[in-house]
């Protein structure tokens, strides 16, 4: 049971890291996607 | 015929179900084929799962077929009703208010937390993960993964999931005043989207799948399929098959799904006391994610000149569309002039993806330490 409680903690720490990750990484692609986009309509 | 009585708690089960979906409107398009479903599963000798007949042999039935050819096999149903969802997402709000991304990512702790309490509660690691995922608050999510891990409680899984995005309305103000003060709802925000070209429409589902398939490559299909709905919608050129996604596919496939699930919901594998653990934990899963993403929001306030309201942090829950109408509500309660309508939209839209990598992290670290 501790063993399983451990583990869920490191996927806990390792999975909101990894979607965290990905989300900003999107935030800053769509953020450049919208200057550029932008830069080019004007 | 023998009738066992946890066949007899299923019919029991069935009817509330039903009951639940025509006389609340509680997920209907679910609930209703799940609870007919769990009445025809149930039945003695029931002709809709595999029967052995005397002198015949094996003889198949429809509901089980269902569930090995549509779940069992390539969780097709889940995957195939995600390009429907995928086509019907507007990710304007989301696009033109880029911060909102976080707020879907922190709104997904509650599915490990409430994994981490079902391991403490006895739960092996697989089955912690499947029923954590009930906080994804999205279905297809909460099967596909409960499935791919072979969960022993992907029925009481299914139920909680979309049971408890009908109770979205519910559990989230009492969860997000927990963790909030009155001044922190009344918090105003203006709306001042950035402007979404088309060609930012159109890169954006592209861009999500490669992102998050080189992070979280078990991640593909369900990342991919819906990206794949929502490039259909926004490339302009493919109307009837976007219209066909939003409308014929997803109808078909969430009348499928629903009769499909309650081949997991026979007597055997519903009637314990692990499914009375597993609604329980459902709930603190959502609670869990509702008050992370509102005290994210309050974290980020420290640091921001803007202030953001913390409910539309809480927004960032999947239970699309019904969370960001609950936090609309909630301010214009606390203040008749303040619409966070778009906000939430934004941050709700946001938990649908983070939701859907939610699933992959989990599929992804989850067999690792199964070997």
């Amino acid at each position: 049971m501790m063993e399983n409680f451990v583990a869920s903690l490191g996927i806990m720490w390792k999975s909101m890291l990894g979607i965290f990750v990905v989300m900003i990484a999107i935030t800053a692609v769509v953020k450049l996607l919208i200057k550029i986009t932008a830069k080019n309509a004007e | 015929m023998n009738v066992t009585w946890q066949q007899i708690v299923m019919y029991a089960v069935g009817a509330l179900l039903i009951y639940l979906a025509i006389e609340k409107d509680f997920e209907p398009a679910l609930l209703l084929p799940m609870g007919f479903g769990a009445i025809l599963v149930n039945l003695p000798n029931s002709g809709a799962i595999n029967q052995s007949l005397e002198g015949i042999g094996e003889v198949a039935g429809i509901v089980e077929w269902l569930f090995e050819v549509g779940i069992e096999a390539s969780e097709a149903l889940p995957l195939l009703l995600f390009i429907g969802v995928g086509a019907m997402i507007d990710f304007g709000p989301l696009l033109s208010q880029p911060k909102m991304f976080l707020f879907g990512a922190a709104a997904q702790f509650g599915i490990f937390f409430a994994m981490s309490v079902a391991c403490l509660l006895g739960f092996d690691l697989r089955d912690a993960a499947s029923i954590g995922i009930i906080g994804a608050a999205d279905g297809p999510t909460s099967i596909l993964v409960s499935q791919v891990l072979d969960s022993n409680y992907v029925g009481p899984i299914a139920v909680a999931a979309y049971s408890y995005m009908a109770l979205v309305p519910i559990v989230q103000p009492m969860a997000i005043k927990l963790v909030t003060t009155k001044k922190d709802r009344a918090i105003k925000m203006a709306y001042k989207p950035a402007g979404v070209s088309k060609m930012t429409r159109i890169l954006f589902p592209i861009i999500v799948t490669i992102i998050a398939g080189f992070i979280a490559p078990t991640s593909v299909a369900l990342v991919g399929f819906l990206m794949f709905g929502n490039l259909i919608r926004e490339c302009g050129v493919l109307g009837r098959l976007s219209e066909t996604a939003q409308n014929s596919l997803a109808n078909l496939i969430t009348l499928l799904l629903g009769i499909t699930i309650s081949f997991s919901m026979r007597a055997e594998m519903f009637v314990k006391w692990e499914t009375i653990l597993i609604m329980v934990l459902g709930l603190v899963a959502f609670v869990f994610d509702t008050m992370a993403g509102a005290l994210f929001a309050k974290f980020l306030n420290i640091f921001s000149k803007e202030k953001i309201n913390p409910m539309v942090g809480a927004a960032g829950i999947s239970a699309f569309p019904m969370s960001a109408r609950v936090i609309q509500k909630m301010g214009l309660k606390e203040d008749p002039s303040n619409h966070l309508l778009m906000h939430a939209v934004g941050a709700n839209v946001s938990g649908q993806i983070a939701s859907v990598l939610a699933g992959g992290m989990i599929l992804n670290l989850v067999p690792m330490l199964l070997k």
